[in-house]
């Protein structure tokens, strides 16, 4: 402590040169100057270069050597025969990747704030070993996504832990990972497992934040254990769900790494979702188009603008709502 | 020296080790393995540093994979190695470094690597050289000798069809319980082989890349095996996109009577099947036009990336030399590419038998590969065939569409590739 007040003293008269020589309201901006920076550099520029590469075409990564094309990518990307028809369409892959990665999301999210909801509810309540039961809900979101994959792929392989369990008993193996509705069921049922626990927790502090004399009014007035759920818990809880339900939909959405390493994408595409499409087109593939992953990607990005946008309009409508109460 | 001076020290080093930048005096060569090719290396760079004091040598070991997918686009950041161990001889000849000044003696490597020197050129009659095949290669089958005796099935002969490689294949399966008579690689190289034997001319007169009738057979074919149950279903369903699977785990654990994989997985095989069962390298099965595999290999390569030319040239002098060059042919079991050793012969010392017969195998089969085989190997694109091969034809393995519309889909992804990087 001693040396850091030192160290603050030192720096002092720095401050006071710098305040006397841009005035108390300028010095601010030479304290955010470097977080600025950082973020000008590692979060705004990228934008605008992918902005760039989505109107240039070509295979050069140096943005000399790329051609101007405007909206082409755009184009390549979106345009289709028959929008019934996903084999009309040029890019009939990316489209593809929008509809699971919407499929993925929407089951994703609902399934996964539902069991969310459930365990806070059960944790919550005065059970035996609730804080190891904590623990266990919570300990997944501690993994790398990696390893979570890695974890269940061994066990969904065809010749994996599960398969050796129903050759056991005298059944049928199944192929967990390369039959699609499997497989799709598989990449909800791990990501849900992987993540819970931290919705979970979000949801049990939202619980624990409602004040006890509520409930302690409805036992009084006799009140059902689920009226109250729908009358005192879920309204009060509703800021937290809401939170939770925009997280989960953004971080749906993005899913790339458990997916990519339990299934790669596929059986064919069945579990390619946007972000690995835009990879694969990017960087695994040895034509690369940058252009066309750049393109991918602003389109990604505007559906998280909306997906965002929705959150602040819930929120606002909340708050508005508690307001006139 | 204090933990203080040391600590910026470490961490410079630590930064160049993982930007894989070189210092002064040092060469950093990318290096992938199918089996010992990169330990080999290795000893013959401390052999190297011995005799070329200041010169330090760090051979970075990765996956095949890093090569593929993110060495091009180091070099295209212009970034990357100073030398790296490359199999996309044509696709990344724009970064590869003429080293033919800094060499000692060119005309040996006129005489020796002259033949697939073109290989690595960026522009056709280029005089440069960028570096020398490590080895030649070819795609071709393997097969579980065991299960064929267990099941007392017959081995078809070095003439024989894929259809009667599949019955046969598919009896043994059958008889000895295995899970799937055939697995092929997944990869668009491996595909191309059996594409060719079924007619596929890969190329129209003007020499632009084509998807013909002989391909869509080719594709028929195999989802036919898929939906039939002939081929194991995980290799090619098993992933999306275009990513690559190797089958030959699938062989090593008995899950396959036959694989399509390649001459560069012999030390594999020899080294991980050890005496779990007997199995032999066979002539790649025939279509309804050849009985062809596709050429190719991996490359030393030296690339512009590079600070020290000097060092870079004297290396390669080295690593080439025909001590080296016989060295790491006879301990890797491949097949060389310089052209005195091939007329010698390599001497595969310690070689089973199983390896030298695989080894005589491929080495016979270079003889039927068709001309289309080696057009397609020395095309530019040739990715661009070869991946949305992988994509189109899972997707129609998986049922997410018709093989007609696979093959329609692949030509026009590798037109839509090939256009775009023309630009």
């Amino acid at each position: 402590m001693g040396r850091l007040s030192f160290f603050f003293n030192l720096l002092e008269p720095l401050f006071r040169l710098a305040q006397r020589l841009l005035g108390t309201q300028k010095v601010a901006w030479l304290f955010v100057a470097p977080n600025l920076a950082v973020f000008g550099v590692f979060t705004f520029l990228p934008i605008i270069i992918n902005f760039f590469y989505a109107a240039t075409a070509g295979v050069e990564l140096m943005p000399a050597n790329r051609p101007y094309s405007g909206l082409d990518n755009f184009e390549t990307l979106l345009k289709c025969g028959d929008y019934t028809d996903l084999s009309t369409c040029n890019k009939d892959i990316f489209w593809r990747a929008v509809f699971n990665t919407l499929k993925f999301s929407l089951l994703q999210v609902g399934l996964m704030v539902v069991f969310a909801l459930i365990t806070a509810l059960v944790l919550n309540r005065k059970i035996i070993g609730r804080g190891f039961w904590r623990s266990v809900y919570f300990y997944p979101v501690l993994l790398s996504p990696v390893v979570v994959a890695l974890i269940w792929k061994w066990l969904l392989q065809s010749q994996g832990a599960f398969n050796a369990g129903l050759v056991a008993m005298d059944m049928q193996p199944i192929e967990w990972l390369t039959v699609s509705d499997w497989a799709f069921f598989w990449t909800i049922f791990v990501s849900i497992w992987a993540h819970m626990g931290f919705y979970t927790l979000i949801i049990l502090a939202g619980l624990q934040a409602i004040p006890k004399d509520l409930y302690e009014a409805a036992e009084m007035d006799r009140a059902s254990p689920w009226r109250t759920l729908r009358r005192i818990t879920l309204p009060l809880l509703m800021p937290n769900l809401i939170v939770v339900l925009v997280l989960a939909a953004i971080k749906a959405i993005q899913v790339f790494d458990e997916v990519f390493v339990l299934t790669g994408g596929g059986p064919g595409s069945a579990t390619t979702f946007i972000v690995q499409f835009i990879y694969q087109t990017g960087f695994a593939e040895q034509i690369q188009l940058y252009g066309l992953a750049a393109a991918a990607s602003l389109t990604l990005a505007a559906f998280l603008v909306i997906l965002t946008l929705a959150q602040l309009r819930l929120s606002r409508a909340d708050e508005m709502g508690k307001r006139e109460r | 020296m204090t933990f203080k001076r040391l600590h910026p020290i470490a961490l410079a080093a630590g930064l160049a080790l993982v930007a894989g930048v070189a210092q002064a005096g040092e060469i950093r060569v990318m290096c992938y393995q199918d089996g010992v090719e990169c330990d080999v290396t290795a000893e013959q760079a401390k052999r190297f540093e011995a005799q070329n004091p200041g010169t330090k040598v760090v051979i970075d070991v990765v996956p095949y994979k890093t090569i593929v997918e993110q060495l091009p686009v180091q070099l295209a950041a212009g970034e990357g190695p100073d030398i790296a161990r490359v199999t996309n001889l044509g696709g990344l000849s724009q970064y590869y470094m003429d080293i033919s000044a800094n060499l000692k003696d060119r005309k040996y490597w006129d005489a020796n690597f002259g033949a697939t020197a073109g290989w690595l050129a960026p522009k056709p009659n280029d005089k440069g050289i960028y570096g020398f095949m490590s080895q030649l290669t070819m795609t071709g089958p393997f097969v579980n000798k065991t299960l064929f005796e267990q099941a007392k099935v017959a081995m078809p002969g070095p003439k024989a069809t894929w259809d009667e490689w599949v019955a046969a294949t598919t009896k043994v399966a059958k008889a000895t319980q295995t899970k799937a008579a055939m697995a092929w690689d997944r990869s668009g190289h491996r595909f191309a082989g059996p594409a060719v034997s079924y007619g596929a001319a890969m190329f129209d007169a003007k020499g632009e890349p084509v998807i013909d009738a002989g391909y869509k057979a080719a594709v028929e074919k195999f989802v036919g095996w898929h939906k039939d149950g002939t081929m194991l279903r995980e290799v090619w369903a098993g992933s999306g996109g275009s990513t690559y699977a190797s089958s030959v785990d699938e062989f090593i654990n008995g899950n396959v009577v036959m694989i399509l994989a390649g001459s560069w997985q012999i030390n594999n095989l020899n080294k991980k099947v050890g005496d779990n069962f007997d199995w032999a390298a066979v002539p790649n099965p025939c279509g309804t036009n050849a009985c062809s595999g596709i050429p190719g290999g991996a490359a030393w390569v030296a690339l512009k990336t590079s600070k020290s030319p000097k060092e870079v040239a004297a290396f390669m002098d080295f690593i080439a030399s025909e001590a080296s060059y016989t060295e790491f042919t006879g301990k890797t079991f491949n097949i060389p590419a310089h052209a005195a050793l091939a007329k010698k012969g390599a001497d595969y010392a310690g070689a089973t038998p199983a390896v030298s017969n695989a080894l005589k195998v491929f080495s016979g089969g270079v003889a039927n590969l068709a001309p289309a085989a080696y057009a397609f190997q020395g095309y530019k694109y040739n990715r661009a065939i070869m991946l949305p091969t992988v994509t189109r034809v899972t997707q129609a393995i998986v049922g997410e569409m018709s093989t007609a519309d696979a093959v329609a889909k692949i030509s026009t992804d590798m037109t839509d590739a090939v256009k775009e990087a023309k630009k």
